[in-house]
């Protein structure tokens, strides 16, 4: 009879003796008439291990003379003789006998035959071993990589599974993880104003510790820009909620942008994520600036707010540091400056991200390693078409009015150019011009109240345009167009700034004036928009420029 | 072409005090405002009317003034009120909210009127 115990070194070494054979440990007779796999495990200082080691051969248990904790349980358990099962000196199993049937001693010969069994199983048990260590080890791969796959699906779930739909406007992104999973995300929020929520965020690390701080983080995120208007302020709470609960030496780069696409404006907070870059269609690339921490560093930060009204034909590409921090095989990092140059170029214009994702593989080489995720979202605002021209214009010849690009179907009859006159920048001229839009106005029929609309619009444009496009030079006066067609004015308003920013940093809104959150100031833009039917901004090489359109007949706005 | 084309004068009634505005509220029109507004404030413990009946300007600075005295009224615990604004000035009060936090009123009579206690 005999008893295998089935030993490896993990069972060996293990501090706590276990009994697997359930007949031993309920105290039933050990061994039967037929042979047993019997777990046993010896902790690692149990003098028996020495001394099987040192004998390599049979042993009698009966005769052996040790304190050992195992020696006991093998004599309880009613084995007899014991033959080590040693492989390239360890210790792999052991074989264990019972008396004998005839109750007699192991013989000589019984010994030797045990001991040659012994020297030839060793190592077709050690094979064995190791052939199901490598299945197990397999195993717990594939389990793994299962296991990301399953997290890559469900992280891929957290990302905006199509592309908002905005008349007017182009969007795209692009995500790219450098493994399974990612510390990468983007997200657009719909609201119920029409206006949307751009967000792009880095979490540092990368892999699964990464990818469950960007699922915490974009759940933070959404919550608070669904209860919060300006970016700063969902920024603020989203920090103040993150910092307790992030690990320690992790935290969140994030770009929060509000999209108004009616009026075009953008306005931003950024916390500490790379710059956006906006785009003008004279392929200027101008960084969105906003200062702020990253998310998860330190609670009570607060986030500064910027905006941009964006003009058609403009686009804006936001991005992880995946590209710019891209190495190529000589060591040369892909940088900003590069980025730069690539937005510039106009065969980027079209396409924004398949140039760069195209120029970035061209960069780091096919053979490259990805080190970082690579996130982009752009966002275009689409050009407007060409307008008709406006044969039979008549008083004024004016190459520029040509340039009116107004729906069709806001106006009926051809356009008529009315006016066309400066006013030096200097305060207090805007009076000029209100005053003689209003008088033409007056003649075209518009009626009282929406005469002194217009007047205002105009006034408060050309004090934009002396002031931020000019900057009150006496050399660059303001320039005035007004144009008619049967159903509406158009006053063009001209000045020579480019690619200046005449809007405000945030809404005015009364109540966070007086509570001293707001400066008093800031209500220019708003009058405007909100005394005349449309308003539009745009740019040319060497002017800004503000048409304000108001219908001649309808209802006031 | 530039210049001071701005007044203001207090005028003390029983309970309130009266600040008339003449020409044009830009930004020509601080300091002249905001000193007769402090006057104002010294001489009632509780309502200020603005006079609008001749102002024939405002603009977005202008806005910003006034919006910086219902600041410092509500600071002061004062009451701003308003009258002998024209219907596009009202109009621009209401959209700025302005005239959610003062009192509009059509001319001088109803805005003493308002002030007497009632009966």
């Amino acid at each position: 009879m005999i008893t295998l115990i089935r030993n490896s070194w993990s069972r060996l070494f293990n501090r706590k003796a276990r009994w697997a054979d359930k007949k031993a440990a309920d105290g039933a007779q050990p061994f039967s008439s037929h042979t047993q796999i019997v777990e046993f495990d010896i902790t690692p200082n149990d003098p028996l291990l020495a001394y099987l080691l040192s004998v390599s051969s049979a042993v009698d248990l009966e005769r052996l003379k040790l304190e050992s904790p195992a020696l006991r349980k093998l004599k309880e358990a009613g084995v007899k003789l014991v033959v080590p099962l040693i492989s390239q000196g360890e210790l792999i199993g052991l074989l264990n006998l019972g008396p004998r049937r005839s109750e007699q001693d192991y013989s000589a010969d019984d010994r030797r035959l045990l001991n040659t069994l012994a020297a030839q199983a060793a190592p077709a048990l050690r094979v064995a071993q190791l052939a199901r260590q490598q299945q197990a080890e397999a195993r717990e791969r594939e389990r793994l990589a299962h296991e990301m796959r399953v997290a890559r699906v469900i992280q891929q779930t957290l990302l905006p599974k199509e592309i908002p739909a905005l008349p007017g406007w182009q969007m795209a992104a692009h995500w790219q993880p450098a493994r399974a999973v990612s510390g990468d995300f983007y997200d657009f929020i719909q609201f119920p104003d029409g206006c949307l929520g751009i967000i792009v965020g880095d979490v540092t690390d990368k892999g699964v510790p990464a990818a469950l701080v960007m699922a915490t983080t974009r759940s933070v995120l959404r919550a608070s820009a669904e209860q919060l208007v300006f970016p700063g302020v969902v920024l603020e709470q989203v920090n103040n909620t993150l910092c307790p609960d992030i690990p320690l030496n992790m935290f969140v780069t994030c770009l929060y942008a509000l999209l108004d696409p009616v009026t075009r404006r953008l306005r931003f907070a950024n916390a500490g994520h790379n710059l956006p870059y906006q785009r003008t269609t004279s392929h200027r690339v101008l960084e969105l600036r906003a200062r702020g921490m990253p998310l998860g560093l330190m609670p009570g930060m607060t986030y500064e707010e910027k905006e941009v009204e964006l003009a058609p034909g403009d686009q804006v590409i936001f991005y992880s540091d995946g590209i710019v921090e891209a190495h190529n095989t000589g060591g040369e990092m892909f940088g900003f400056p590069r980025l730069r140059e690539l937005l510039a170029q106009p065969t980027c214009a079209s396409e924004m991200i398949s140039c760069l994702v195209s120029e970035l593989a061209a960069f780091t080489g096919p053979a490259w390693e990805q080190e970082d995720d690579v996130t982009f979202v752009s966002l275009s605002c689409e050009e407007i078409p060409p307008a008709p021209s406006m044969e039979g214009s008549a008083g004024v010849t004016d190459s520029h009015a040509r340039e009116f690009d107004w729906p069709e179907q806001n106006v009926e009859g051809e356009w008529r150019a009315l006016a066309e006159f400066t006013i030096a920048s200097q305060p207090g001229n805007e009076r000029q011009a209100m005053e003689r839009v209003g008088e033409i106005a007056v003649n075209l029929g518009l009626s009282a109240e929406r005469v002194e609309r217009l007047k205002t619009a105009v006034a408060e444009t050309t004090m934009n345009a002396m002031e931020h496009g000019n900057h009150y030079s006496p050399d660059l006066p303001v320039e005035i167009i007004v144009i008619a067609s049967p159903a509406a004015i158009v006053v063009r308003i001209r000045d020579h700034g480019v690619d200046q920013q005449i809007v405000p940093s945030e809404e005015p809104d009364l109540d966070a004036k007086l509570a001293g959150m707001q400066s008093p100031r800031g209500w220019g833009l708003f009058l405007i928009k909100n005394m005349v039917d449309e308003m539009r901004v745009s740019s040319d090489e060497t002017h800004h420029i503000v048409d304000l359109y108001l219908q001649l007949t309808g209802e006031a706005k | 072409m530039m210049g001071k084309t701005f007044t203001a004068h207090v005028r003390s009634q029983p309970d309130l005090a009266m600040l008339d505005l003449a020409g044009e509220i830009n930004a020509f029109a601080e300091e002249v405002l905001n000193s007769a507004y402090a006057e104002a404030e010294r001489l009632s413990p509780g309502r200020i009317v603005l006079n609008f009946t001749k102002v024939n300007y405002i603009n977005s600075t202008g806005i910003a003034l006034i919006v910086g005295l219902l600041s410092r009224a509500n600071k002061s615990r004062h009451t701003l009120a308003v009258y002998g604004l024209s219907d596009h000035y009202r109009e621009i009060f209401q959209i700025t909210r302005l005239a959610d936090f003062m009192t509009i009123y059509p001319d001088e009579t109803s805005a003493l009127a308002d002030s007497l206690p009632a009966e």
